[in-house]
């Protein structure tokens, strides 16, 4: 599989290229009108029905309508990093999908390739690194505005998009330990009997809740909160400079659950025992495999947009720098440990010896934990009231229960 | 074929996009002078005077990039012990655990010392 996407010549590289960008960029704009159209769904409203069949053209008549708007840069902005942080964001949305393989074997122009740009040994490394570099796009975006909302939204979203990536890199170490390699291609062959989504499920649940906190979306996009910073990062931007973060969004979006299917879902592969369908339609017929688990993950952020409400900031950086982390890495020695007896040759009965000890002592800890938790609270509760003190206080809103308008000459009554 | 070469591909059609859409959105769009459209947003209330040289951000954004540092830093040890994890037998987990008790013993001190809270 690796020879025939090394060997491939110059143009059917470039052609490839010219291929993932615009599946990119059709699954944005078909990406915009489902999710408004399933979201309205789920508030029992219509969402867009008018442009084209079902209002599948929405995304595009949206676009459209950015490119006619007026653009504009701030007097206070740093134009020159303005224009730039767009541009990063949006290039290094595209290039995450260098790496991703989304067909199996198939023939492009008499050239026999498979739908993967290129395989390098460290593919998944190179995705987190392209996805560190998009950061930037964030950061310089909040920071070139020259104006306050944008600062806070950008500082926001890199501080919530670097502490993910911590949850969302260490839950990958745990599939690269079983399939001894970082490269796309061997992770997804090394799926061939069980998907890693059950073997690892724990590593695979921390992926996906990092992932969400990684592309800023419901119920963590804290950093574009509408009550508080207005858009975030991108308040200030207009026309097609918006558009291009708008697309980064969801390029990204589709890029992390792309990533998502490829080391947790048995990638391009057909469902169990549906194998035989792989060579349908010369083998293209696998990325319609790839492209519905892709959708899957799709709906489940469509889903959590429209179930859960937003988090507080200190709770959602609470929960990945105290859960996410430390259960992460416990859980990849477990996982070590595992894998270790198992190339021992142990026995199952020790296997099992050990698992169930791990189980005894979360349970053992958790219970340790919840009765500090409750001492904790007990100390608090049982402080001694202070005093009454000597000089007067007015009554607190809590303990008055109604007050009545006094009328002209009379009296105001505060009744308890 | 060097297979970072293909990357550039890839990375070139995504520029381009992406520059032509920004020299695109300057000429497509309408052009009509405003004062207040130039003024930063902040909802039709005059726009807060900003600190000279860009704005200044408060210090625990600065304390969570040095964690991520970190972290960042023991993930890349993580990976090729991960990647040659059957190769390396029981020294390698020996090796690994010790490696993170050290580094969840900093973790510890961060906790303790309210590095993680966010008020």
């Amino acid at each position: 599989m690796r020879e025939i996407i090394l060997d491939d010549p110059l143009s059917i590289v470039i052609l490839k290229a010219v291929i993932i960008f615009v599946i990119c960029l059709v699954s944005t704009i078909l990406a915009v009108w489902g999710e408004r159209r399933l979201v309205a769904r789920m508030q029992m409203r219509l969402g867009p029905n008018r442009v084209g069949k079902f209002g599948v053209l929405q995304g595009l008549a949206d676009g459209v309508k950015l490119a006619l708007k007026e653009d504009l840069i701030p007097a206070a902005a740093d134009k020159i990093v303005f224009i730039i942080a767009p541009i990063i964001s949006a290039t290094t949305c595209f290039m995450a999908f260098a790496v991703i393989p989304m067909t199996g074997e198939i023939t492009l122009f008499g050239e026999k390739t498979s739908l993967q740009l290129t395989d390098i040994s460290v593919g998944v490394l190179y995705i987190l690194s392209i996805a560190s570099i998009g950061v930037y796009g964030i950061v310089l975006a909040g920071w070139s505005s020259g104006s306050t909302y944008p600062l806070l939204g950008g500082l926001r979203s890199s501080a919530q998009v670097i502490s993910y990536e911590i949850a969302m890199g260490l839950s990958l170490v745990a599939v690269f330990l079983y399939a001894g390699s970082m490269s796309t291609i061997d992770i997804v062959n090394s799926q061939s009997s069980w998907w890693f989504a059950v073997t690892l499920f724990p590593s695979f649940a921390i992926y996906t809740i990092s992932m969400v906190g990684e592309t800023n979306r419901a119920p963590f996009d804290l950093a574009e909160a509408e009550g508080e910073l207005v858009g975030g990062f991108h308040t200030e931007y207009s026309s097609l400079k918006f558009a291009l973060f708008f697309l980064a969004e969801y390029v990204n979006i589709i890029g992390v659950s792309a990533l998502a299917t490829t080391l947790f879902l048995g990638g391009y592969h057909a469902l169990p025992g549906l194998g035989f369908t792989e060579s349908w339609l010369g083998g293209w017929f696998t990325f319609f495999w790839f492209f519905a688990k892709v959708l899957f993950f799709f709906f489940i952020f469509v889903w959590l947009r429209g179930t859960l409400p937003r988090l507080r900031y200190d709770q959602f950086m609470k929960f990945g720098w105290k859960v996410l982390i430390p259960a992460n890495v416990i859980w990849i020695m477990v996982v070590a440990v595992l894998r270790y007896f198992s190339n021992q040759g142990t026995p199952r009965s020790v296997i099992i010896a050990f698992a169930g000890g791990v189980i005894l002592i979360y349970l053992f800890a958790s219970m340790i934990w919840e009765r500090a938790a409750k001492n904790r609270a007990e100390t608090v509760s049982s402080r001694p009231v202070p005093a009454a003190p000597s000089f007067p206080i007015p009554k607190l809103p809590m303990d008055i229960s109604t007050i009545s308008v006094p009328k002209a000459g009379q009296e105001r009554v505060i009744h308890e | 074929m060097n297979p970072y070469l293909p990357i550039i591909a890839i990375g070139a059609v995504g520029f381009g996009f992406a520059a032509f859409s920004v020299v695109a959105a300057a000429i497509s769009g309408p052009r009509r002078y405003n004062r207040s459209k130039i003024d930063a947003y902040e909802c039709g209330i005059e726009p807060t005077p900003q600190a000279a040289g860009g704005g200044r951000f408060p210090v625990k954004y600065f304390l969570t990039a040095m964690l991520f540092i970190i972290f960042d830093i023991e993930i890349v040890f993580l990976y090729p012990w991960a990647v040659s994890f059957d190769q390396l037998g029981l020294f390698g987990i020996v090796e690994m655990f010790i490696f993170i008790a050290t580094v969840f013993i900093a973790y510890g001190y961060v906790w303790r010392r309210g590095g993680l809270e966010w008020d």
